[in-house]
C-alpha cells in the first residue's frame, strides 16, 4: 500500500522531476562543463580548463557590466522598499476608495516591458519629452537622461520605481494581517506613532520585508529588456547590464564557453545573496505562526524593546 | 481583509495621508496618459513645446497605421498561440505536480520540494546556453516548441507552490471518500480536486498569461524569422523602423498593453489575492 503510494507520488511529480533534470539542474552542471571550453557552435569545442574564468577577472566590461547591475540593485532594492513600504503605511488606515487605488498603483507592473520601454524613452526625450518638459515650466533645463552617461542608470532607477505597486501591495497586506490589540496595548502604555512603528509595525512584517528584497534582488539581478531597448548598453557602456553582456556574448558573438563562465558567476552571486540573506534572517525576521506561546512570548519581547 | 486591522490616525492624518496618496496615483497614471495623449496626435503636434495633453484632432488612424507599417496581425497571431499553449501547460503541470507533492508520501519528498522552491531562485538566464544547445540538437530553433514545451515539465515553481498551498487546505476526507467509492488517484485528482481548484487555477492562468504576454528575453533568443516574432519582438523591430514615428510607437506600445490591462481589470479580484498569498505566506 505504502509503496503503491510513493509510485503514485513520483508519477505525479514526474514532469517537474523530467524538467528539472533537463531544464535546471542539468544545464547548471552543463554549463559549468560548458565553461571549460572554448566553442562557438561551429567548430568542434576546445578544452581550455579555467582560462575563462581566469579572462574574466581581465576583461573591463565583465567588471563593468559586474558594477552596472550591481549598483542597479544596490539603489532599486532598498528605494523601492522604502517607497513601497510608506505608501502601504498611508493605504492602511481607513482612506476612501482604497480597493481602487490598489488596483491603480499595480497597472504598471502588468505590462510588458518592452512597451514601458518604449513609453518611457519618450518620456526622458531630451527636448520633448515629460520630464524635461516638465523640469522646464520649474525653470530647470533636465540633462539628456538616457544619453548622458551619468544620468542614464538613475533614469533607469527611477522608471523600476514607477513598477513599485508590485511589492506595495504585499506589504501592504502584511499591515492588514498584523493584530489591533498590539497596537491598542502598546498605547495603552503610552507609546508614540515611531514606537509603534519601528517596534511593533517593523518586526512583524519582518517576513514581508525579507521576500521582498530576495524577489527584488532576483529581479535586479536580471535586468536586460530596460536597457536592450533604452539604451543599447550606453552610452559608453554606462548601462550595460550584467545579462546584457552575458547575451553578446552567447547570442551574437556565439562565445559559448565564456558566456557560460559568465553564467556560472550569475549563478554564484544569486547563490551567494540568497544563502547570506536567509542566513540572516533568523537573527531578524519573526515569524508569528511558529507556537501560540511563542507567538505571546515574541509579542511581549516585542513591546518590552 | 478585515478594516478592524487597520491603524487610524486622527482626521488630519488620515486626510493627509490620502492626499499623498492621491498624488501618487496621479504620479504612476501621468505615463500612461502621456502615452494616451501621443498616441493619437498627428506627427506635427509630438514635437511641440508646450505638450497639448488633448490631441487635436484626435488621430485615431494612428492605431491602425502602428499595427500594419509591420506585419502586427501575424505577431499578435503568434503571441496568442505561444500565450496561451504556454497558460495550459503552466495549469495542467502544476496542478499535477502540487497534487503529488500535497497528498502522496514518498521518500524524498521534503528535499525534493525544497529543490522546488530553490529553483525560484534560477532565472532562465543561468541555464539558457544549455537549453539553446539542447533545443538546437532537436532543431527546434525558430519555432514557438522551445517557449511552449517547458512549460509542460513543471513549469514554474512559483505556481507549483501556490497549488500545494492550496490543495493542502482541501481536507482530505473529501479524497477518502472518493476511494471509498472506488476512485484511483488519477481519477480523484482530475474529477474531485481540479475542479475544486477553479479559483487558485484562474490565478495561475492570469500570471502564466501576463508573463508570457510579455516575456521578451526567451522569444529574442529563440525566435529568428519575422514570421515567427511575438508582439514584443514586434515592438522593437518597429522601434528601429524607417517609417516609425513617436505617435506610432505609443499606438503600438497601447495596442500592445490592452489585452493585459483588460485581463487585469475583469480579473483583478482573483489576482490580488494571489499576489498577496505568494507575498505572505510564502
Amino acid at each position: 500500500m505504502q509503496r503503491k503510494e510513493a509510485a503514485w507520488g513520483y508519477l505525479f511529480i514526474s514532469p517537474w522531476l523530467t524538467g528539472f533534470v533537463f531544464l535546471m539542474g542539468g544545464p547548471i552542471i552543463v554549463s559549468l562543463a560548458l565553461s571549460l571550453f572554448n566553442w562557438d557552435l561551429l567548430s568542434p569545442a576546445r578544452f581550455v580548463g579555467f582560462a575563462n574564468f581566469s579572462r574574466l577577472l581581465h576583461d573591463r566590461l565583465f567588471w563593468q557590466s559586474l558594477k552596472v547591475t550591481g549598483l542597479y540593485t544596490a539603489s532599486s532594492v532598498p528605494l523601492s522598499l522604502v517607497l513601497g513600504l510608506s505608501i502601504a503605511v498611508l493605504m492602511n488606515q481607513k482612506i476612501p476608495l482604497l480597493s481602487f487605488f490598489r488596483t491603480l498603483f499595480y497597472l504598471p507592473s502588468v505590462v510588458s516591458g518592452v512597451a514601458v520601454s518604449l513609453l518611457w524613452v519618450w518620456i526622458y526625450h531630451p527636448e520633448f519629452g515629460l520630464l524635461n518638459t516638465f523640469l522646464k515650466t520649474l525653470g530647470i533645463s533636465g540633462p539628456a537622461w538616457l544619453q548622458d552617461p551619468l544620468w542614464a542608470l538613475p533614469s533607469l532607477v527611477v522608471m523600476g520605481l514607477w513598477q513599485v505597486g508590485g511589492t506595495m501591495i504585499i506589504y501592504l497586506a502584511g499591515l492588514q494581517g498584523i493584530p489591533t490589540q498590539l497596537y491598542e496595548a502598546a498605547w495603552m502604555d503610552g507609546a508614540n506613532r515611531p514606537q509603534t512603528f519601528f517596534r511593533i509595525t517593523i518586526p512583524m512584517i519582518t517576513p514581508v520585508l525579507l521576500y521582498n528584497v530576495i524577489v527584488g534582488i532576483i529581479n535586479s539581478l536580471q535586468l536586460f529588456t530596460q536597457p536592450y531597448i533604452m539604451t543599447a548598453g550606453g552610452p559608453n557602456y554606462a548601462t550595460l547590464a550584467y545579462v546584457m553582456y552575458l547575451y553578446r556574448n552567447a547570442f551574437q558573438w556565439f562565445k559559448m564557453g565564456y558566456a557560460s563562465a559568465l553564467a556560472w558567476v550569475l549563478f554564484l552571486l544569486l547563490l551567494i545573496c540568497t544563502v547570506l540573506l536567509l542566513r540572516s534572517a533568523t537573527s531578524w525576521v519573526y515569524y508569528e505562526s511558529e507556537t501560540p506561546s511563542r507567538k505571546k512570548d515574541a509579542t511581549k519581547h516585542a513591546l518590552r524593546k | 481583509m478585515r478594516s478592524g486591522n487597520r491603524v487610524n490616525g486622527g482626521p488630519t492624518t488620515r486626510a493627509l495621508s490620502f492626499l499623498l496618496v492621491l498624488a501618487g496615483v496621479f504620479i504612476v497614471l501621468l505615463p500612461f496618459f502621456w502615452m494616451l495623449s501621443s498616441a493619437f496626435k498627428p506627427e506635427s503636434e509630438i514635437f511641440r513645446s508646450p505638450p497639448q495633453w488633448i490631441p487635436r484632432p484626435v488621430q485615431w488612424a494612428n492605431l491602425l497605421k502602428s499595427l500594419t507599417i509591420l506585419p502586427f496581425s501575424i505577431y499578435y497571431r503568434n503571441t496568442a498561440i505561444i500565450t496561451a499553449a504556454t497558460m495550459i501547460g503552466d495549469v495542467l503541470t502544476a496542478a499535477v505536480v502540487a497534487y503529488g507533492f500535497a497528498r502522496f508520501r514518498f521518500p524524498g519528498r521534503g528535499m525534493l520540494f525544497i529543490l522546488v522552491l530553490s529553483t525560484l531562485m534560477l532565472p532562465i538566464q543561468v541555464t539558457i546556453i544549455p537549453r539553446f544547445m539542447l533545443f538546437k540538437a532537436f532543431h527546434w530553433l525558430d519555432t514557438f516548441a522551445p517557449i511552449i514545451v517547458p512549460a509542460y515539465f513543471g513549469g514554474s515553481a512559483f505556481y507549483i507552490f501556490l497549488l500545494r498551498q492550496f490543495f493542502l487546505t482541501i481536507p482530505r476526507e473529501l479524497d477518502d471518500a472518493a476511494k471509498m467509492d472506488g476512485l484511483g488517484p488519477f481519477a480523484i485528482f482530475s474529477r474531485i480536486i481540479f475542479p475544486l481548484a477553479k479559483p487558485a487555477l484562474a490565478i495561475i492562468a492570469i500570471f502564466s498569461f501576463l508573463y508570457n504576454w510579455n516575456d521578451f528575453f526567451v522569444p529574442l533568443i529563440f525566435l529568428n524569422s519575422e514570421a515567427h516574432y511575438t508582439v514584443a519582438l514586434g515592438l522593437t523591430s518597429l522601434k528601429g523602423h524607417f517609417f516609425s514615428t513617436i505617435n506610432l510607437l505609443m499606438a503600438a506600445s497601447l495596442i500592445a498593453m490592452l489585452p493585459c490591462l483588460v485581463l487585469f481589470f475583469l480579473a483583478q479580484k482573483y489576482f490580488m489575492g494571489g499576489v498577496v498569498v505568494t507575498g505572505v505566506k510564502g
